[in-house]
This record gives C-alpha cells, structure tokens and sequence, in this order.
C-alpha cells in the first residue's frame, strides 16, 4: 500500500511539470494553432542556463529567477525574429521552421554545454518532508511550484487587463486591432510566458532525469499527451491531463508494463483520445449564434 | 465645420486588383455621414481600407495627420472606432470582458467604469447578459455590444458598418435612436455604411453614393432623399 501511495506521489509531482510543459503548449496553440514542437528544447536549453549560473556560484533562488526573466526574454526573442516572418505561412512550413528550431537548440546546447550528463541541483531539502516516507521533498516542492505557478497564470489571465488583451488576441486578432490591441507583441508575449512556464518545467524535472541535451524529449511526449487529454485548447484540461497523465505512467509503469515501455503509455493516450474524443475531457465546443 | 477626415484618391482591394478606385471624401466633424450602395458595391471595403484592415493607397488624413502609413492598431488609437461587418464579437468571452476591451487603449481607468454604465444605460439588454458568454447573445445584442465596445474608446470617428443588418425593424430603430443620441450628446462623428437606405438618410447631414466601386453622387441627405434616381433604386419609391 505504501509503495502504491509513494507512486502516486510521485506520480503528481512527474504530472505537476508535464502540466506545466504543457500549459506552454496550450499557450501557443491558442493563439496561433501551432503545436509548439520545439518547447521542450526552450526549456532544456533555459535549465542549462540555470545551471550556468548556479555553476558560477550563484545561489540556486537567484538563479531560478534569472532564467524566468532569460526564458522569457529567448521566447520572445524567437518569435519576433523565427516565427513572425512565417506567420502566415501555410502549416507545414510552421512545423518544419519548429522543428528546425528544435534541432538547432538541441545541438547548440549540445555544442556549447557538451552531451555528458550532468546533475541538476533541487533547492529542496534531501532528506523527506516531515518524516513522511511516500514522498521526497523534491516532488513536494516540485508540486508547490507548480501549483504556485497555476494559480498565479490563472489570476493573472483572469483579472488584469493585459491578460485579457492577450485572451482576446489569441480568440480575434482582427476584432483585437480594432480595439487598439497590439497583436503582435501580444504573440512575443505569449511566447515569453510559454517558454517561461517551460524553463520551470525543465528547473524541476532536471533533478530527477539528469541535465542533457535531450532531457526533455520523453517530457515534451507525455506533455503532449496531457495536453490532448486535457484538450488542446484547455489550459485547465492541460493542468488536469498533466496529473493523470504523471499518475498513469507511474502507476502503469510499476505495476503493469515496467519501466522500458512508460513511454508508450503517453503514445497509447494520444493516439485514444484523437480516436475517441478529439476535443479531449475539457476541450470545448464553442458555443455560437450565427 | 472642420473636416475631420479626408480621404483622398483612395483605391483598395483583396489580393491583387482593387475593388474600390479613386475614392475622395470629406467627413465633417460632429457630422454623421452615410454611404450607401447596393450588394457588393464596395461600402465594406471601403470601411476597411479607412482602417487600414486591408492594403490601400492614396492619402488619409485624420484630424490633420496622415494616417495611411499606421498600423490599424495605431489608428484606432487615436480615436476612429470601427464596428466591423460581421459585428467582430470575441465570442468566448464574456460581455462585460468584451466592453472593456473596448477601452483596453484609454489610460483612464476610473471613468472606464463611468463608460461601462454609461453603456448598460444606453442598452439595459447588455448588463442583463454581462457575465455571458458573447457569443451565445442573439443578433440584435451582438450589435448592440459591437456598438458599446466601440463607444468604449470613447472615439471621434465612428465607423459603422451595416449597423441594422440581419436585425428585427425594433432592434434597427433602437439602435438609430442610440446613434443619434451619440452624435449629438457626445458630439461624435459618424460614417455609416448601410442598406437601408431610407434609415440612414433620416439620419445622416451628408451621404455619398457608392456603386460598383465608385463614388458618383455626393450630396447633403436631405438632397439625396428627393433624387429620383435614388428614389427609385434605393428607397423603393
């Protein structure tokens, strides 16, 4: 029963960063029905930036925060000088340009940072919280960060009037000019915010799976899959679909198929829910007159 | 009267090609202005070109500024509202969210909420529904909160495309009513696109008649209301 109760736990702090990681895919693809395949590689390359700075001896808070201001700023970065001159270029080229993107920082962190693994330090104690034996300090934490970061995303979306600006430019850009909405900057913005909420997905994962260039091709996959479950256009289903989805790789993963075959779990959810349910458990369907 | 805006030698289209040619108008302030035309004559196009939502050329000048070189975000704000064909509801947001986008531009937050009330004065229908979602609101009040959210910014230039479009003879006199209330209490001025010929011209000081891309009549509404021409075509007399 234990262990069961620890894989759980477990299982939400795992769940906790693939909601975050796919919270920043949801960002994107509400505002520019692209699916952002390049965001786990923003948020590798920003936790490498953060080992930088930890490794230049600063200490593991100011340099958590350094890298939000740094993630945001390469986020935006990329979409004015990457993505703006494709805007209105068919899909595939957007897929192709996102996974060139996401070749390039692969190899750049590759290049510059050397493939060897590194470890990644956790700014949570080692020994457990509390006494408590189904779960590590790091998950507890982990799961505290990212339940800060949700309430914090959700306030800022639902009560100030940049974050409605940016709700209406992702809904309406047209109508969201007329109103004197700067469209463009509202998509450099989305875009930092993404890669942001990407970067602490990445901070908080990569005391668990080691800090190397590919570190985030399993979490941008079961990512991607909690985005689906949840319905892409949902952030709230993302957050949920991250959870079931950390739940059910765990549990699946210790009881049922073993570790060797976790990854597919999220290929078997993804291909499910695009037979099943396409729009996902909060994915909506739009109500409107016309 | 001074000319608020003037647009001079104005040609635009989709694509390549123009749909509009050589347009020249002169709109006076605290005017309200109609333009008129059948189906497809260009008065959507035109609309759009003045702010810039589709590429133009020729001159625009707004309030002594050039304005053809902006970006439609930046001519918004310096005050031309544009309630859009189609009415350009953000449909997944409520209406209240919708009003105050109508102000997102202003700087002035207390007396955005003056304005808010302003406007549920104006249309009670819209603070019954002001934590719906817009885009389950019927025709009639899309129009109504496509109008309020423009009134938002409290604008100088008006643009109204086809205000009465689709909508019961009630709703379309209601929202008359509003408009002149608008142009004569807020002194705002008006350029009106519409079918409904006779509507507008009980409205409007000045009309220009638009057909097949061109303007070939420009004349004071009073004047354009006992042409026979216009009698005929237009107001189905």
């Amino acid at each position: 029963m234990e262990t069961f109760l620890h894989q759980i736990m477990a299982g939400i702090a795992t769940g906790g960063i693939y909601a975050s990681l796919a919270l920043a895919l949801v960002m994107i693809y509400q505002s520019t029905h692209h699916i952002n395949f390049a965001q786990g590689e923003i948020a590798m390359f920003a936790t490498y930036l953060a080992w930088s700075l930890i490794n230049a001896g600063v200490s593991y808070w100011i340099a958590f925060f350094s890298t939000l201001v740094l993630s945001f700023l390469l986020g935006a970065l990329i979409q004015r000088i990457i993505i703006k001159p494709v805007e209105r270029a068919p899909v595939l080229n957007v897929v192709v340009v996102f996974i060139g993107l996401l070749v390039i920082l692969n190899s750049l962190a590759g290049w510059i940072f050397s493939y060897t693994i590194k470890p990644f330090p956790s700014p949570f104690p080692k020994e457990p919280p509390f006494g408590w034996s189904i779960i590590s300090s790091h998950e507890l934490g982990s799961i505290g960060v990212t339940l800060v970061l949700l309430v914090l995303l959700f306030l800022f979306f639902r009560f100030t009037t940049l974050g409605l600006a940016m709700r209406a430019a992702a809904q309406n850009p047209d109508s969201s000019r007329l109103v004197g909405i700067r469209v463009s900057r509202m998509l450099a913005l989305g875009w930092g915010m993404a890669a942001m909420i990407g970067s602490i997905a990445g901070m908080m994962i990569a005391p668990v799976v080691f800090l190397e260039p590919n570190m985030m091709s399993g979490v941008l996959l079961y990512a991607f899959a909690a985005a689906l479950v949840g319905g892409i256009d949902s952030p709230l289903g993302a957050v949920i679909g991250g959870f079931i989805v950390g739940i059910l790789e765990n549990v699946l993963g210790a009881y049922l198929i073993g570790t060797e075959l976790k990854l597919s779990v999220a290929l078997v959810l993804i291909v499910s829910v695009l037979t099943f349910k396409p729009a996902g458990l909060f994915g909506k369907n739009l109500v409107t007159r016309v | 009267m001074n000319v608020l805006l003037t647009v001079k030698n104005m040609c635009a289209g989709y694509g390549q090609g123009h749909v509009i040619h050589d347009i020249n108008m002169d709109i006076m302030e605290g005017s309200v202005t109609a333009l008129l035309g059948s189906n497809g004559a260009g008065k959507t196009t035109t609309l759009r070109a003045l702010t810039r939502m589709i590429s133009m050329s020729g001159e625009l000048h707004f309030n002594g500024q050039r304005i053809d070189t902006l970006a439609t975000e930046e001519i918004v704000r310096l005050g031309v509202a544009h309630v859009p064909d189609g009415r350009g509801t953000f449909t997944g947001l409520t209406t209240e969210e919708n009003l105050r986008l109508g102000a997102y531009s202003r700087n002035d937050k207390p007396s955005q909420q003056q304005d808010l009330e302003k406007m549920y004065g104006y249309f009670p229908k819209l603070r019954e529904r002001k934590l719906q979602q817009a885009g389950t609101l019927s025709g009639g009040e899309q129009q109504m909160l496509a109008i309020a959210r423009a009134l938002m910014l409290r604008p100088r230039l008006l643009l109204l495309d086809e205000p009465s479009f689709g909508l019961a003879p009630l709703v379309v006199q209601e929202i008359f009513d509003i408009m002149r209330t608008v142009n004569q209490l807020e002194k705002v001025t008006i350029l009106l696109v519409e079918q409904n010929a006779a509507m507008a011209l009980n409205l409007a000081d000045h009309a220009y008649l638009l057909e097949t891309g061109r303007l070939v009549k420009s004349a004071a509404a009073d004047v354009m209301k006992q042409d026979e021409s216009i009698r005929r075509s237009y107001l189905g007399a």
